[in-house]
């Protein structure tokens, strides 16, 4: 059995099996599918989720993003990786 | 006339392909009175409902049956969802399933496959299943689902004759690499409901289950989802069953019935519209069984003033009509029905005697 995936700076995500991305045209919105699951995806999540392809790390993910945003490349770390972590223990992203 | 708020457009559909299947659990969700292969839909009508579905704004289509991998065409109907941007999503029983169909499958687009298992030994599930080797062959499929990159879930319907087994059914959706493990207790519809004293745990036995469910489910945080699915005749507040009727879920039955809930058709006075004679937006929107539960307007009281009526939606109206006798009626399971004691009393004694053989899911009785 898998241990959980636990999301830090070196973490390299990415969609896990099962979580597909989705423009829902009727609500006008993003949304990310799981088994059983619908999240809706704002702007910044639609961003962090670009930016996740298996091989980028979460603290290049997140300098990436403080450089277009312009914000504080902690702050925006800490969100990045609560995000994603939120989503891993979803089952829907693995690192 | 009540004013009944438009609906917003549905987020799932249950595809009932099919209700032939091998197996003849006898909790099954499918009515008593099931549709033979004769009546079926074709795959031109499944992919027009998908079209529909879609437009409507449909995002996930749960492709279930009785045994949806029975259906020769099912490989095309997911290439078919999946090209309209549907979240397909298979609910199967595995047996009839083998590698070389499973990758063709996950080629077509599916990416998810829920597989029930009915215990967590061979004779303990193959009994309740009543279909020998069937659970061998569920965890074959269930590596098979994993080889192939597809999501897995194992859905565990729990009774009185699997629920000591909960903690080794945990143990093995997790060795099977399920992402998801939905425990689900039974609930008393249809086949349920005829085999309810068989099947109805004692409220010791349903406690020791919710401890387990949330001891582990915290340990496994991360590598094994647990949904849950509490036994409602212990509770004190109805499920919100279907999320509302009529506000997120669509049901179509193999001959092409649109339904607020697959166990819809026990509630007498309804009449339920053909997807072929009317398109599914309006059958949605103004068909008169979705209007007739939608919202609050029809509620009687203890409904009617309650302050968690838009929170659970006065809980389950088949429930309502099945132990009330009445499908307007607060669903018996919610304290405030005064119903709600003799549910429980009649749910104790039924679980003190012995079970009683079980009545398998069979065409014909």
């Amino acid at each position: 059995m898998s241990q959980r995936t636990a999301i830090g700076g070196g973490s390299r995500p990415s969609l896990r099996r099962g979580a597909r991305r989705h423009f829902d045209a009727v609500r006008n919105q993003n949304v990310l599918q799981g088994p059983e699951r619908i999240i809706v995806l704002d702007e910044i999540g639609c961003a962090i989720l670009d930016l996740c392809d298996g091989g980028r790390r979460v603290e290049e993910i997140s300098a990436l993003l403080a450089a277009r945003y312009q914000g504080d490349a902690a702050e925006i770390e800490a969100d990045v990786t609560g995000f994603l972590q939120e989503l891993a223990d979803k089952g829907l992203v693995s690192a | 006339m009540n004013a009944i708020a438009p609906a917003g457009p549905p987020l799932a559909l249950l595809a009932e392909l099919t209700h032939r299947c091998p197996l003849q659990c006898p909790y099954c969700s499918n009515p008593l009175e099931m549709v033979r292969a004769a009546g079926e839909r074709d795959t031109g009508f499944w992919m027009r409902v998908f079209d529909e579905a879609a437009a409507l704004g449909v995002l996930q289509v749960h492709l279930s049956g009785g045994e949806p991998t029975l259906r020769g065409d099912l490989e095309a109907l997911i290439r078919h969802a999946t090209s309209r941007g549907l979240y397909a999503n298979l609910i199967t029983s595995a047996v009839l399933l083998d590698a070389a169909r499973v990758r063709a499958l996950a080629e077509a687009g599916l990416a998810h496959v829920q597989i029930s298992i009915q215990g967590a030994e061979a004779a303990t599930a193959d009994r309740i299943g009543h279909y020998r080797g069937g659970h061998e062959k569920k965890i074959a499929i269930a590596r098979a689902v994993n080889d192939a990159g597809m999501a897995l879930t194992v859905n565990a319907v729990m009774h009185r004759q699997n629920l000591h087994q909960l903690g080794a059914m945990i143990d093995l959706a997790a060795e099977l690499g399920a992402g998801r493990l939905e425990v689900a207790h039974t609930q008393y519809h249809g086949w349920a409901l005829r085999n309810r004293a068989s099947l109805i745990p004692s409220l010791e036995a349903v406690k020791a289950a919710d401890a387990l469910v949330a001891e582990r489910r915290a340990a496994l945080e991360g590598r094994l989802v647990i949904d849950y699915v509490a036994p409602d005749y212990y509770a004190n507040q109805p499920k919100t069953c279907m999320g509302g009727w009529g506000q997120r879920f669509l049901n179509v039955t193999p001959d092409g019935r649109v339904l607020p809930c697959h166990a819809a058709e026990t509630i007498p006075g309804l009449e339920f519209e053909r997807a072929d004679d009317r398109p599914l937006a309006e059958i949605w929107r103004n068909g008169a069984a979705f209007m007739r539960f939608r919202g609050t307007d029809w509620m009687q009281e203890p409904c009617t003033s309650c302050a968690l009526k838009e929170v659970d939606w006065g809980g389950c109206r088949c429930q309502a009509l099945a132990m009330a006798g009445d499908a307007s009626a607060a669903d018996p399971v919610c304290g405030r029905s005064p119903r709600h004691a003799a549910l429980g009393e009649r749910a104790m004694a039924e679980a003190a005697a012995p079970p009683p053989e079980f009545a398998y899911r069979r065409f014909g009785k």
